[in-house]
C-alpha cells in the first residue's frame, strides 16, 4: 500500500510537449510510471514520447481512462488547466508549475472544495511512491521503497529527508511535496490523515518552514488524529523577519508563523522535532527504535 | 510588490474612493509649487518610503506655511527614514507627497489581506485606528471586526453595512463606507492585491469618510497581468544586491553574518543557514540559486555573495534534483577563476551527478573543500571562518 498513487495509477500530462513536460515525463516513464497520455491544445492526434496527445483532458480521459494528471503548463494558464482536469473527472491533480497568482489559487481551491478531486501543489516537486510511480520532478534514484511517509512544503528539503531515510534503509511509503505557496491544494493535515490510514506507512516525517500557520494546524490535527510517530523539521529559525509593510499581515497571523512558534506547537502535540537538518534520520531511528 | 502611498492613492482615486488632493514631488521647489497649487494654508507633507511607522519617525508633518513645506522637503529628500518597520539603515526618501489637510473627527482602521488558513480575502476594521493597531489586535482582538469575502460571489454591500454599523457610523457615513468597502474589494481583486490598508480611515470634521493613508501590496506572481502596476515598481526601496540578484533570477537576502551561503531551493537554503547557526557560525546571506541553475547563475551568485566584505567563507549546498551537480561544479570553477575568490569555499553535493561534480572539483586543482556530508559542510565552513579570526 501507499497513498495517492501506486503502480496501477494511470497518469496523463498537461503540457506534455513543452520542455518541462517532455523532460520529466521521459524520466517518469523510465521510472516505471504508467504515463498514458498527453494533453496539448491543437496537437491532438499526434504522438510524443510514444504517448498519444489529445486536445482536451476530457478526450484523454475518455480514451485512456486516466485518473491522475500532472501539470507543467506555465503559471498564467494553470487555473484553466487545473479546473479543466477536475471538470473532466480527474481525481488527483499534481501541479508542478510555480508562480500562480494567489487569487487564482483562491478560486481554484474554493472550486476544488466543492468536488471530490484532490490537488497537490502548485509549486511543488510532486508525489512519488518509490518503485511504483513517480509524478513530478524529484530525482527517482534517491528513493527506496519502505515505511516512512514524507510530507513537505519544500522541494530540496524533501530530498534531504528522503536521502536520510534511504541511507538508513527505512525507505519511503510515499513522499508528497505539498508546495510552498500561500494557498496550496493540499495541506499537511490532508496528507497526514492519509498516512495515518495507510498500512505501509509506519512513521511520518513532516518538513515545514516559516510563514503561515499550516504547521500549527498540523500540530493540532496530529494531537487528536495521528497515532503513528511523527518527526518534524522546520526551516527558517535564522531567517530575518524581513521588512514589513503595514499591519494587516501581522494581525491576521496573530503572532504565529515563526519557526519557534511552530516547534512549540508541534512539541506540545507530542511530535518529536528536529532542530538540525542533518539529523532527521537519526531522530527518526531514535523515535521508532529502528536500527 | 509594495507601492508608495502616492501610487496607492492614485489607484484609489481611479476607483472613486475618497482621498485628498495631493502631488508627489522630487524637489523642494516642486513641493512648494504643489502646495500653492493645492491652495489653502495647511498641508500634510509625507515622505514616500515602503514602510509603515512613518509618522512616529518624523516622516509625516502637518505644516502651516510654504516655508515649512520647503524645510521639510529639504530635510528629507536624499536622506533615509528609519522606522520600526525598517532595518537600522532605513529606507531612502526620493519623493515627498504634499497633500491637502483634512480635519479629523474620528480615526478608524480598515484593511484587507488574503487569510492563508481561511483561504479567503478577509477585511478587517476597527474603531481603534491610528498607529497602535497591532497592539489593539493583540490585546483586545474583539475590537478587530472581520468579514470574509466569498470567492465566487465577491463582496456584498450588506457586509460593508455590517462593518459600518459596528464601527458606529451613521447617516450618509454608512453608504459612504459601504461604497468604499465595495470599491476596495473590487480594487483588491482586479489589481491582484495581497494587502490593502487604510490606517487611519477618518471621519472628517464635516462627517465624511476619508482615506488618510493608503498601503497597497501586489502579488508578485500576478505582475504579468498587471502591466500598469509593474511600472510603479521602485527598486530604490529594495536592497540593491537583492535587486541585482533578482535580475539574474536569484533569490538573495543580505544578513549580518560572515558565512556566505549558496543553496538550491528556498527551504534547503533556510535549513542550511539554520545548520550553520547550530554549529556556532553566522550566515551572511540567504541565496537560492533556483532549480534550473546554470554556470552563469553560479558566477553571478558568487559575485553577489562576495560583494559583502564580511564574507569569510562560502558554503555551497546543492541537492541536485533537476540541476546536475556537475554543471554547478563547472560553474563554481569558472566563477572562482573569473571572480578571483580568495576565501575558503566549502562544497556539499548530493543527488543528480553528485559524484561527477565532486570529481570535477577535485580535478580542478583549486582550493575547494569537498564536504563529506551536510553536517560536515556546515562544520567545515564554521571552522574555516574560525581559523581566520
Amino acid at each position: 500500500m501507499s497513498i495517492l498513487i501506486d503502480k496501477n495509477t494511470q497518469v496523463l500530462c498537461q503540457g506534455l510537449t513543452g520542455s518541462q513536460g517532455t523532460l520529466h515525463t521521459r524520466q517518469a516513464i523510465e521510472y516505471g510510471t504508467q504515463m498514458v497520455a498527453g494533453v496539448t491544445p491543437n496537437k491532438g492526434g499526434s504522438e510524443h514520447l510514444g504517448l498519444p496527445v489529445f486536445d482536451t483532458v476530457q478526450e484523454a480521459v475518455a480514451v485512456t481512462g486516466a485518473t491522475t494528471s500532472v501539470i507543467y503548463v506555465p503559471a498564467p494558464f494553470c487555473k484553466d488547466s487545473i479546473l479543466e482536469a477536475v471538470d473532466a473527472g480527474i481525481t488527483l491533480v499534481v501541479c508542478i508549475s510555480e508562480g500562480i497568482p494567489t487569487l487564482d489559487m483562491l478560486l481554484i481551491k474554493a472550486k476544488l472544495d466543492t468536488t471530490s478531486a484532490r490537488l497537490v501543489g502548485p509549486n511543488c516537486p510532486g508525489v512519488i511512491t518509490p518503485g511504483e510511480c513517480k509524478i513530478g520532478i524529484m530525482p527517482g534514484e534517491i528513493h527506496l521503497p519502505g515505511k516512512v511517509g514524507i510530507v513537505s512544503r519544500s522541494g530540496t528539503l524533501t530530498y534531504e529527508a528522503v536521502k536520510q531515510t534511504t541511507d538508513r534503509g527505512f525507505g519511503q511509503s510515499t513522499c508528497v511535496g505539498i508546495g510552498g505557496d500561500p494557498i496550496p491544494g493540499s495541506h499537511f493535515i490532508d496528507i497526514l490523515g492519509l498516512f495515518e490510514a495507510d498500512s505501509s506507512t509506519e512513521a511520518i516525517v513532516m518538513v515545514g518552514e516559516i510563514g503561515g500557520t499550516a504547521e500549527e494546524e498540523a500540530a493540532e490535527f496530529i494531537q487528536s488524529n495521528v497515532s503513528k510517530p511523527v518527526v518534524a523539521y522546520i526551516a527558517g529559525v535564522t531567517a530575518p523577519a524581513g521588512k514589513r509593510m503595514g499591519h494587516a499581515g501581522a494581525i491576521i497571523a496573530g503572532g504565529k508563523g515563526t519557526a519557534a512558534d511552530k516547534f512549540a506547537a508541534l512539541e506540545a502535540a507530542g511530535v518529536r522535532t528536529v532542530k538540525s537538518l542533518a539529523q532527521i534520520g537519526d531522530v527518526l531511528a531514535e523515535v521508532t527504535g529502528w536500527s | 510588490m509594495n507601492l508608495h502611498e502616492y501610487q496607492a492613492k492614485e489607484l484609489f482615486a481611479d476607483y472613486g474612493l475618497p482621498v485628498s488632493v495631493g502631488h508627489a514631488v522630487d524637489t523642494a521647489d516642486e513641493a512648494v509649487a504643489a502646495a500653492e497649487e493645492i491652495g489653502g494654508e495647511r498641508w500634510v507633507v509625507k515622505v514616500q518610503v515602503h514602510a509603515g511607522g512613518r509618522g512616529k519617525a518624523g516622516g509625516v508633518k502637518l505644516v502651516n506655511s510654504l516655508d515649512e513645506v520647503r524645510a521639510f522637503a529639504d530635510n528629507w529628500i536624499g536622506k533615509n527614514l528609519v522606522t520600526v518597520q525598517t532595518d537600522e539603515h532605513g529606507q531612502p526618501v526620493s519623493k515627498i507627497y504634499v497633500e491637502a489637510c483634512a480635519d479629523i473627527d474620528r480615526e478608524l482602521y480598515l484593511g484587507a489581506v488574503i487569510d492563508r488558513s481561511a483561504r479567503r480575502v478577509v477585511f478587517m476594521a476597527s474603531t481603534e485606528g491610528g498607529v497602535e493597531i497591532e497592539k489593539v489586535a493583540e490585546e483586545t482582538p474583539e475590537k478587530i471586526l472581520r468579514v470574509t469575502i466569498d470567492p465566487f460571489v465577491g463582496a456584498l454591500p450588506y457586509q460593508g453595512r455590517e462593518l459600518a454599523f459596528r464601527l458606529g457610523l451613521e447617516g450618509t457615513q454608512v453608504s459612504q463606507f459601504t461604497n468604499l468597502f465595495m470599491g476596495l474589494a473590487k480594487l483588491f481583486e482586479e489589481l491582484d492585491c495581497s494587502l490593502l490598508e487604510i490606517n487611519p480611515l477618518i471621519v472628517t470634521g464635516e462627517g465624511n469618510i476619508h482615506c488618510l493613508d493608503a498601503k497597497v501590496s501586489i502579488d508578485g506572481n500576478a505582475l504579468y497581468r498587471q502591466k500598469r502596476i509593474s511600472e510603479m515598481h521602485d527598486p530604490s526601496q529594495e536592497d540593491q544586491r537583492e535587486v541585482e540578484a533578482a535580475a539574474h533570477d536569484l533569490n538573495y537576502v543580505a544578513l549580518d553574518g560572515n558565512i556566505g551561503c549558496m543553496v538550491n531551493g528556498a527551504g534547503l537554503a533556510m535549513g542550511t543557514m539554520d545548520l550553520v547557526k547550530i554549529h556556532g557560525g553566522n550566515p551572511a546571506n540567504f541565496l537560492d540559486v533556483g532549480g534550473g541553475a546554470n554556470k552563469e547563475a553560479v558566477a553571478e551568485a558568487f559575485k553577489i555573495i562576495l560583494s559583502d566584505s564580511n564574507v569569510k567563507a562560502v558554503l555551497i549546498n546543492i541537492f541536485g534534483g533537476i540541476v546536475s551537480c556537475a554543471t554547478i561544479a563547472e560553474g563554481i570553477i569558472g566563477a572562482v577563476e573569473e571572480v578571483g575568490v580568495r576565501v575558503p569555499v566549502i562544497v556539499r553535493f548530493e543527488g543528480n551527478n553528485a559524484k561527477l561534480g565532486r570529481e570535477t572539483l577535485a580535478a580542478s586543482g583549486l582550493n575547494i573543500i569537498a564536504a563529506k556530508s551536510l553536517n560536515d559542510a556546515a562544520i567545515s565552513a564554521v571552522a574555516a571562518v574560525g581559523e581566520q579570526t
